[in-house]
């Protein structure tokens, strides 16, 4: 009874914060504490079986899918704050208090008597027992989840299933595709050069020289020059002391 | 030990869960107030479990994580399919039927 004391306050102010959470993450944590708290109540009330069930599948599986959705969705997507239905927010409030008020009342109020207790129950192992009664009276609900599973698993390959809109390029039409660029265009049927490759740098951010010692633009990426991460070549060129006087040969007039 | 604390506890968060249901915008916060119902529930089932003497309610609160499970798969599916052509998790966006 000591762990429900200390664990009940802490699992209704954990949830209470993950509705009032302005971030979708932050509200995924607190509620993995909600989660493990119920695994620790379920320990406590002699369910061994559910206790690392809980742990396992609740905490373990569906909490890292919804994180791993909203790492996809963006971690910074906040709530809004626009209510639609004008009130709806206090209606809302005042409804859900009103009905926790209701059925903690009925609860308190109602006389359930002793507890019998698991004793006699799990005088096998609580395995055991949950295993007999799963395979004979519960077997037709166990088999009917079997089918709930497959069509869970189809339903989720559908949805994410993206559909194609053009057909998919072969190699031979990226081949015919250069040449093409390369007889009306006159683009370098070739692949694209390298980045540079120094004595200190052979990071892709590092543009490749050309002969002549015009920096290549081509062997830098697109995505690199938009965002502004592409080192240039001459402070390499000017400080580099050990290389400093090779690159200026290699570089001839153009520094 | 007596059974009614649980009980209480198991009515509250389900309230919480409701609430959340009813406030929030975010489709996956929603989501994850359903689940949070859902695990209320199951404790009630555990609960009862124990105060019955029969093992009854935990096989009702696994069946509970079953389908659970099977639901945060197609659930989270949707909403990235919604996300994917909205680019809005948000569940007031998803309102054309209405039109």
């Amino acid at each position: 009874m000591i762990v429900f004391w200390v664990l009940a306050p802490l699992m209704v102010l954990c949830a209470l914060g993950m509705v009032a959470v302005r971030k979708a993450v932050h509200s995924a944590l607190l509620l993995a504490v909600v989660m493990v708290s119920l695994a620790a109540m379920y320990a406590v009330l002699d369910a061994p079986f559910l206790f690392a069930v809980q742990i396992i599948v609740y905490t373990g599986a569906v909490l890292m899918l919804f994180l791993f959705v909203l790492m996809l969705v963006g971690v910074d997507s906040a709530d809004s704050l626009v209510e639609t239905l004008r009130g709806q927010r206090l209606a809302a409030g005042v409804a859900g208090i009103a009905f926790a008020v209701l059925i903690v009342l009925g609860i308190t109020q109602s006389t359930i008597g002793a507890s019998v207790g698991l004793d006699r129950a799990n005088r096998d192992g609580n395995l055991s027992g949950l295993a007999g009664l799963l395979f004979s009276r519960y077997v037709f609900a166990f088999e009917v989840t079997s089918a709930l599973l497959i069509t869970a698993a189809l339903g989720a390959m559908v949805l994410a299933h993206r559909e194609r809109l053009t057909p998919k390029p072969t190699q031979r039409d990226t081949v015919l595709q250069r040449m093409r660029d390369y007889s009306s265009d006159g683009l370098d049927p070739g692949p694209l050069p390298t980045p540079g490759t120094f004595a200190r740098h052979n990071s892709v951010d590092t543009p490749a020289l050309l002969p002549d010692g015009r920096v290549s633009e081509l062997s830098i990426s697109r995505v690199m020059r938009s965002r502004g991460t592409v080192r240039s070549v001459v402070p390499l060129m000017v400080t580099g002391e050990p290389v400093d006087g090779e690159v200026r040969q290699v570089e001839g007039g153009d520094a | 030990m007596r059974t009614t604390p649980f009980l209480v506890l198991s009515a509250l968060l389900f309230s919480i869960g409701a609430i959340g249901v009813l406030v929030r915008r975010n489709a996956i916060v929603v989501f994850m107030c359903v689940e949070l119902m859902l695990n209320a529930s199951n404790l009630a089932f555990v609960a009862f479990a124990r105060q019955n003497g029969n093992l009854d309610g935990q096989i009702a609160a696994f069946f509970v994580m079953v389908v659970a499970a099977a639901e945060v798969v197609v659930g989270l599916a949707i909403i990235m399919t919604i996300f994917r052509t909205r680019r809005s998790a948000s569940v007031d966006d998803a309102s054309l039927l209405k039109y």
